[in-house]
């Protein structure tokens, strides 16, 4: 049974890393949903979120070829009840004088915030996961969606728990 | 210290003693400093056969084979050799020139790509941006190509970083890499497990990969063996790892193995499986395999567990040291009539050797292999190529005692038969050995120039060229997909003077097209010092395996 799952992956902060990872998916024709990357507390490391769906054998397999490549230090599976996980993303709403009050106010109720405002749209900009972010384009679809961006989840684990090697 | 000295200095601290490579502009700087190192350079003819040459060199010492090339051209020359390594996990190192860093993604001349080119198949690689990092990057590459599951690693230096000027000293000896911590030992619950299946096992099979060659387990494999009495088949790339002309010896499995090599698997309750992959090669063939057959896999690589097949008890490690815990356990059980039913499977599958008319005419390639084991010293190398010469020389050239059987089992690459022996008579020149590289006509002609460095080096290589103008095993599987007559580009219409062409190289040659013929010669041919050419004539319609 196809699953979505989240991993995170503490690497090596070195030359063409990112290109090994996303060839490794790309090779052995795994999906990568999202891929985020960012800095950690040591300059020497990064943190890579990636988001896959695919049964248990391919989830497994995945995480034993990342491991195999020598600039990964460690992957693990976030797991919805040990972790949280969070998405930033940016929507360009069709708003004109006749309804930007009433997109506001969605927003409002989804802690989300209005980061652009121009005559004929505006930009959401809202943080939350998955389901959250669902509910929220489900509300404002309506008003017509001009575009938008997903950052891909990004997450960490719950409790004193670090990523260590 | 210039760098490029340095890089040297490296390589000897590494043991390195031959280096095969290719010059250009990118590595004028190592060349240069290569002219008074002790390390000696193998000119090999093509960029194409060094990472063979070094391949042959690992498998034959045990030693890391290093191989050489400049920047674009000359490195993605080496993608196919570095691929072949990697898909039998073989330790070699290359290096490779790069322009220099100023110029890198500009498409400079002689640029390119070599890190992302190989990054599929390569176990890692370095693009050396800081010359102090070479004394740290040598080390590691030598470390993780010869540690774990070995694998080629590739290292690219701008022709800059080569000409900076370093302190001295720079040693780096301690490796610590976060991210590579191979695990040697099996995890002892799943050892228990596992021996407690062997125990209760009716129909065992022993499965030895390429593994148990790499991590120096023959004796402990067949110490396991012995002590239960249980039947071992290898793979392709495991032959060698079990004497062929032990009682307990079941032969070859696969698409390509014996008949009775898959009865027997297919029949067994238990399938030890040690350090093989599983490949879709080898597998091809067996049938009744998920629902009725338990199966223990041991593998130094834990992506290679589950990856083919499903796993019941996954181990972990390195195949000496499971074999000495599995011996060190009590697994025993009479297995009297599972051999019993082994022997009636053997006999109702026999080998055939008999060939009817037009290819009884010529060679028949099977009798020759098998009476070539009787000639041939205990201790022989014997390099097999691609095709049907490959099948034939791993089904009927017994591998016992010391012998070696090299091959590309994993990639299939064609003309690595020459080059990969050359690596062997290199690794072997102070104690030479008979050293045979099997060919076709086809395999034969891709490698063909690095008869120049066979001649050169007076190697003591004897070419068994096997030849029938044709690309017998695209033949075979043409006619037996489409039918009989439905080749397509597939003959070697040229008919080339094999013997003149051994004459152009001053090489020795000989051409049979008889067995009793070639049953004269080989032995002359392994008596003469130095190279040797025999060609051995088949008939195009001898296409069986």
């Amino acid at each position: 049974m196809e699953k979505k799952t989240c991993l995170s992956l503490l690497v090596e902060n070195n030359f063409g890393v990112l290109s090994r990872i996303s060839g490794l998916f790309a090779r052995r024709g795994y999906n990568i949903d999202s891929l985020t990357v960012g800095t950690t507390e040591n300059a020497r490391f990064s943190r890579i979120t990636i988001t896959v769906t695919g049964d248990e054998q391919i989830l497994t397999q995945i995480k034993k070829q990342l491991n195999k490549l020598i600039d990964v230090i460690t992957v693990i599976e976030l797991k919805p009840e040990e972790s949280i996980t969070r998405e930033l993303v940016f929507i360009k709403v069709k708003a004109d004088d006749t309804n930007r009050n009433q997109i506001v106010e969605i927003s409002n109720m989804f802690r989300a915030n209005i980061v652009d405002v121009a005559r004929e749209s505006l930009i959401v900009e809202i943080t939350g996961t998955r389901d959250k972010i669902d509910a929220f384009f489900n509300m404002v679809e309506p008003y017509g969606i001009l575009e938008f961006i997903r950052s891909g989840d990004t997450g960490l684990q719950r409790g004193a728990k670090v990523l260590s090697f | 210290m210039l760098a490029s000295k340095l890089i040297l200095k490296c390589l000897e601290r590494e043991n390195v003693e031959f280096v095969f490579g290719y010059p250009g502009g990118a590595l004028l700087p190592l060349y240069e400093a290569l002219r008074t190192s002790p390390i000696k350079h193998i000119l090999v003819r093509n960029e194409q056969a060094g990472p063979h040459y070094a391949s042959g060199y690992a498998r034959e010492s045990g030693r890391v084979g290093v191989c050489l090339a400049t920047s674009g051209p000359g490195a993605t020359n080496l993608v196919t050799g570095i691929a072949t390594a990697y898909l039998d996990s073989i330790p070699i190192v290359a290096i490779t020139g790069q322009v220099n860093r100023d110029l890198i993604g500009t498409d400079a001349f002689q640029e390119a790509d070599i890190t992302g080119a190989t990054a599929p198949f390569t176990k890692h690689s370095y693009l050396v941006k800081d010359a102090a990092d070479i004394p740290r990057i040598i080390r590691e590459a030598f470390y993780i190509a010869s540690t774990g599951r070995p694998g080629p690693v590739l290292i690219d230096i701008p022709r800059d970083v080569q000409l900076e000027s370093i302190k001295t000293g720079l040693t780096y000896d301690k490796v610590d890499i976060l991210g590579y911590k191979p695990n040697l030992h099996g995890h002892s619950g799943q050892i228990k497990r596992a021996t407690k299946k062997i125990k209760e096992a009716e129909r065992p099979v022993i499965y030895a990969g390429g593994g148990v060659l790499l991590g120096h387990a023959e004796k402990e494999l067949l110490a396991f063996a012995e002590k239960d009495n249980i039947p071992v088949i290898t793979s392709l790339m495991g032959i060698g790892a079990f004497p062929e002309d032990h009682p307990l010896y079941c032969g070859i499995v696969g698409s390509h193995g014996y008949e009775y090599s898959n009865v027997v698997m297919n029949e067994a309750d238990l399938i030890i499986n040690i350090g093989a992959r599983m490949s879709d090669r080898a597998t091809s063939r067996l049938t009744s395999f998920e629902e009725n057959t338990d199966f223990v896999h041991i593998d130094i690589d834990p992506a290679e567990i589950g990856k083919n097949m499903e796993t019941t008890i996954p181990i972990v490690g390195d195949a000496k040291t499971v074999l000495i815990d599995f011996i060190a356990k009590d697994t025993s059980k009479d297995h009297a009539t599972w051999l019993a039913k082994i022997k009636e499977i053997k006999e109702q599958h026999p080998l055939v050797y008999d060939a009817d008319p037009p290819c009884s005419d010529l060679i028949n390639p099977k009798v020759m292999f098998r009476s070539m084991s009787e000639m041939t010293s205990d201790d022989s190398t014997l390099v097999a190529d691609v095709g049907l010469n490959q099948i034939w020389s791993a089904l009927y050239y017994h591998i016992i005692k010391e012998r070696k059987f090299f091959t590309s089992g994993g990639l299939g690459t064609m003309g690595y038969s020459i080059p990969a022996a050359c690596g062997v008579c290199f690794a072997t020149l102070d104690h030479p050995k008979e050293v045979f590289a099997v060919c076709g006509d086809g395999s034969f002609q891709m490698s063909m120039g690095e008869l120049g460095v066979i001649a050169e080096h007076q190697l003591n290589v004897k070419i068994i060229l096997i030849t029938n103008k044709k690309l017998g095993m695209v033949r075979q599987l043409q006619c037996d997909v489409y039918g009989k007559g439905h080749y397509s580009g597939t003959d070697i219409n040229f008919d080339i003077d094999f013997m003149k062409l051994a004459e152009a190289y001053s090489i020795k040659s000989y051409k049979v097209d008889k067995n009793e013929d070639f049953n004269k010669v080989l032995p002359e041919a392994i008596k003469h010092q130095g190279p040797v050419l025999i060609q051995c004539q088949v008939h195009p319609d001898f296409i069986r395996i």
